[in-house]
């Protein structure tokens, strides 16, 4: 298993400048991505124009977004954008995507809600075909790889029949593993060779009392819109060197190919506390 | 803090004791409507590990509960005249009426008010600061907010009813009998030193036949005596209000409600938010193991401080921590339902397979968990199992099942374990070549049973990718020649591409069309598989062509040294195409009811038949995963067909008729299905999904649910 960092692009508050020391810190090693969130009616920074910052700033490190909400944007657009962030970085995009869980993001952008899933299965035929045709954007290795997030049986379905892997959206590693062999077993029964990349996330915030109370201020407020249960995902954030170690090892042996970790506290003091306990 | 609990069953019971205890300041009441001691059901059920969790919740209930237990340690199986025993199953029973005292005077020992005979009318405890519904499945508390907590209940298909007997027992019992009406079901265990429940359990055909939907009390314990009269042995059965239902499973979308002025907080507890088939488990097992769940989330955030944030976190917590534990144990439960709703298809099973197959039925116990429990009986179960495939019934050693050898249509496999490795489409001109090539090479060096190819077009158009391999001309034929070993038998999977066709390689995505460079597609009908281009109707020209190639190819097969041929009929392929009404809207003599429908597909079958010299087997879709598709019924009718025609193995698939199936991704799905073809066809069946490991096949095997099994072993 490999594992990536986030970028705090969500986290409000984030100095712009911070973000690209953050990217240029996490190229120095020892990561294997940098990530992305994305939320639209929210002090954040847009993750697509994010990442085309990142690419020109580093070097090694792959690109990712974990994932885009892909039925708010049109598809050619997103084609576009993500196979000229694929190009400048030299091949080091990967494009996650899913329906998301807020319909705050679906009204204020004003796209209906209803039949999203059929939107993204449609999103995901026109973004392989763009990619693959080069008729949009610049060409390069065939576009993005292509992962699908969200948690039901239709989502890990859809991962199989167009993507090149799937993302889970979080939860201790019994939960990723049984996501994990769903996942593998639409892969097969959708006859895909090989095996889907499977890829996962959590949210760190090490540091003193006052640095884990910001992150878990910030875990309370991102996740709002869950009402009761906000206190529940907060409570899963790592904040120990500890925690972090037997959650990485966790997810290593439940068969995580990429597990990316993301930052609940923007202050890059957190890339290098990090660095400490998941060295290579 | 003012709690409410409405319902004096266990659950309400236990968790106004766990919370009192936790919290002495609370101000705890319990209402229920019956008098003291009036009590409904016989014994209950409890197992090692939840008695582990009541330990830890309140010791001295523990104590008490424990004092009064009955244990055992075995399941007894009574079928055909036999009675099989398999150990190692710990369980405990307890009079429901001792639990209630125990608990009702544990509760009033700390400082609880239970109230008897008090009913506690909707709305009628708004002025508590939270309230507990523990009002069973008809909870009122749960009705006056039905669009909050979206209940939905769906009615088992089999009747059952409630006895007890004075007939003594030293194990969990199950008893199936026969009569001319029908076939019956005993689920009995003992709970106190001398009373035992006894559930006797029919479908609805064999409950009308009977004439039990018209019997009084003590008419259906008089026939139930008489049916059962050798298993009592001159005990009586005795009513507790007892009458004929159906087993209603509940679930509930929303488990609790957050305050509002004029109404507390809820919590739906027990029975009043969940019900399981009662032959997993008892719901008061469920109920207790809420109550402690409750209770430990109030503590942890400090609930009984009154503060309503902290009401409303200890409710997510609350729901948060069972919900998913009891969706699983009800996915269990429903398993084990639908098991013994099917019994009937069973009843040809040899006693010893007819066990392993009812203890591994709701799937949470597998063929190697069970040898840790009982050895012998696992011994037993490969015995008969290697002696039924035409062992040695002396023989020193008794393969697991998936060693055992089996016979496909006279060809000799060494072993139960298929490899069929996906191809990515890397064969040239439909000769098999590169990783496709390699893929399969590979699986044979590792010697399973039977490899069975991808999918082989029995014609250039037949094929689903441009990569895909094929047996449509000679040179085809030694490209699979040269592949194969001599040793490991080869299936090969004839196919002609359908709706579904004409596509890029998989590797990036399926069912991606390949627009100016495809080919004409064939359908059994003009209607498009999602994106892909329109296919144009089998007409009479095209359907000679297509039987003579399908033909054709099964006679290269036979050249090119396959030892059998698998005729695809499934995943949205042509020949699927004409099975499944949702494709199928042909109004000639291939469309229309079943028989039309199955009409082309059986020719190809027989065409196939007649030009290969040796098994011939189908893959078939048991069912379409699809609202107005073809369903597990459907594809019994295929499947006696074929056999009738002599097909050797039947391969069971499911979805993929329409890129609109809804996927179930359990694998448990597929071999229910092909448990079902298998045992009402009476014919071998080969079951995928995604199976990783030699006990998942042991349990496949062991409970005849398929013969063959293709293994997709994980990196």
């Amino acid at each position: 298993m490999r594992v990536g960092i986030g970028l705090p692009n969500t986290v409000p508050g984030t100095r712009p400048d911070l973000l690209l020391r953050w990217a240029q810190r996490a190229d120095e090693g020892p990561w294997s991505n940098l990530g992305v969130l994305d939320r639209v009616p929210y002090d954040s920074f847009d993750p697509m124009t994010l990442l085309a910052a990142a690419a020109a700033a580093t070097s090694r490190i792959g690109l990712v977004t974990m994932v885009i909400t892909g039925p708010l944007r049109s598809d050619l657009v997103l084609a576009n954008e993500a196979a000229t962030i694929h190009a400048l970085s030299g091949g080091r995009l990967t494009l996650g995507l899913a329906i998301g869980a807020r319909p705050d993001d679906y009204d204020r952008v004003g796209v209906a809600r209803k039949g999203r899933g059929a939107r993204l299965d449609h999103q995901l035929a026109e973004l392989r075909d763009a990619f693959e045709d080069g008729s949009v954007g610049p060409v390069l290795n065939g576009g993005p790889d292509l992962l699908v997030g969200g948690g039901s049986d239709i989502s890990l379905a859809r991962a199989a029949r167009y993507a090149d892997g799937y993302v889970h959206g979080g939860g201790p590693p019994r939960a990723f593993q049984r996501a994990a062999t769903r996942a593998r077993t639409g892969w097969s029964e959708a006859g895909r060779p090989g095996d889907p990349q499977l890829w996962a996330q959590a949210y760190f915030a090490l540091g003193d009392e006052d640095t884990v109370g910001r992150g878990r201020a910030f875990m309370r407020d991102y996740y709002a819109f869950t009402g009761p249960f906000a206190e529940r995902i907060t409570a899963g954030l790592l904040t120990t060197r500890q925690s972090v170690v037997q959650f990485v090892r966790g997810y290593a042996e439940a068969g995580c190919d990429e597990l990316v970790l993301l930052p609940a506290v923007a202050e890059l003091e957190q890339v290098d506390r990090l660095a400490q306990v998941v060295g290579g | 803090m003012r709690i409410a609990t409405i319902g004096g069953g266990p659950g309400g019971l236990y968790a106004s004791l766990l919370l009192k205890r936790a919290s002495p300041e609370l101000d705890v009441t319990v209402f229920e409507k019956n008098p003291r001691g009036a009590t409904y059901g016989w014994g209950v059920v409890f197992s090692d590990r939840t008695l582990t969790s009541f330990r830890e919740a309140d010791y001295k209930s523990y104590v008490q509960i424990t004092d009064d237990f009955v244990i055992w340690d075995a399941i007894d199986v009574r079928f055909k005249d036999t009675v099989v025993r398999a150990g190692g199953q710990v369980f405990s029973g307890i009079a429901r009426r001792r639990l209630l005292d125990i608990l009702t005077r544990r509760c009033l020992e700390v400082g609880v008010d239970v109230r008897f005979e008090a009913e506690v009318h909707p709305g009628g405890a708004d002025d508590y600061d939270f309230v507990i519904a523990a009002d069973g499945i008809h909870s009122a508390t749960r009705t006056r907010h039905e669009g909050h907590f979206r209940p939905r209940i769906s009615e088992g298909a089999s009747r059952y009813i409630w006895f007890g007997t004075t007939l003594p027992l030293d194990s969990f019992t199950f008893i199936f009998r026969s009569n001319d009406d029908g076939l019956f079901q005993v689920h009995a265990y003992p709970f106190d030193g001398t009373t035992s429940t006894f559930i006797v359990e029919c479908d609805e055909r064999t409950w009308r036949g009977a004439g039990l939907d018209r019997s009084s009390e003590a008419e259906s314990i008089a026939y139930c005596e008489k049916l059962f009269a050798e298993d009592l042995r001159g005990n009586p059965l005795m009513s507790n209000q007892s009458k004929w239902i159906s087993f209603p499973t509940l679930k509930t979308k929303s488990w609790t409600r957050g305050g509002e002025p004029g109404t507390a907080p809820v919590a739906l507890l027990g029975d009043s938010v969940h019900t399981a088939h009662f032959s997993i488990g008892s719901g008061t097992k469920l109920a207790m193991e809420d109550s402690i769940a409750l209770a430990n989330a109030f503590e942890e955030r400090n609930g009984a401080a009154g503060d309503p944030d902290a009401i409303a976190a200890a409710l997510a917590d609350y729901q948060m921590e069972r919900k998913p534990i009891v969706e699983r144990f009800q996915e269990a439960a429903e398993q084990s339902q639908s098991y013994f709703e099917s019994t009937r298809r069973y009843q040809e099973l040899d006693p010893e397979q007819f066990v392993f197959h009812l203890l591994t039925r709701s799937g949470r116990i597998d063929y190697g968990n069970l040898r840790l429990r009982d050895p012998y009986l696992i011994e037993r179960v490969d015995r008969s199992f290697s002696t039924r495939a035409g062992g040695h019934e002396r023989a020193v050693v008794a393969p697991p099942p998936a060693l055992v050898a089996f016979d496909l249509g006279g060809v000799r496999l060494a072993n139960r374990v298929v490899l069929s490795p996906v191809a990515e489409g890397s064969s040239e001109n439909g000769s098999v070549a590169g990783p496709d090539a390699d893929g399969l090479r590979d699986a044979l060096e590792s010697s399973p049973g039977l490899v069975v190819t991808d999918e082989v077009a029995v014609s250039a158009h037949g094929r689903i990718t441009p990569g895909g391999a094929g047996l449509w001309n000679d040179d085809q034929v030694s490209a699979w020649t040269l592949l194969q070993d001599g040793t490991t038998p080869v299936a090969a999977r004839l196919n002609h591409s359908g709706p579904r066709g004409a596509t890029r390689s998989r590797g990036r995505g399926i069912d991606r069309p390949l627009g100016d460079g495809g080919w004409r597609l064939l359908a059994a009908s003009e209607i498009a598989y999602g994106r892909n281009t329109v296919p144009a109707a089998l007409d009479e020209r095209t359907h000679d062509e297509v039987l003579a190639d399908f033909a054709a190819a099964a006679v290269r097969a036979g050249r090119a040294g396959f030892d059998a041929v698998v005729v695809e009929m499934g995943r949205g392929y042509l020949l699927g195409s004409f099975l499944s009404p949702l494709t199928n809207q042909r109004a000639d003599d291939y469309g229309g009811d079943r028989e039309r429908r199955m009409r082309f597909p059986l020719e190809v079958f027989d065409a196939v038949n007649g030009a290969f010299d040796g098994p011939v087997c189908a893959s078939v879709c048991a069912d379409d995963w699809q609202r107005g598709g073809a369903t597990a019924e459907d594809a019994v009718m295929v499947v006696s067909e074929l056999r009738q025609r002599g097909c050797a193995l039947v391969e069971i698939t499911a979805g993929f008729t329409t890129p609109r199936f809804t996927p179930h991704l359990d694998p448990y799905y597929l071999t229910v299905l092909s448990e079902q073809v298998r045992n009402e066809c009476s014919i071998p069946t080969l079951v995928g999904g995604d199976i990783t490991t030699i006990d998942q096949i042991n349990t496949l095997l062991g409970g005849a649910r398929a013969d063959l099994c293709v293994l997709r072993p994980h990196r």
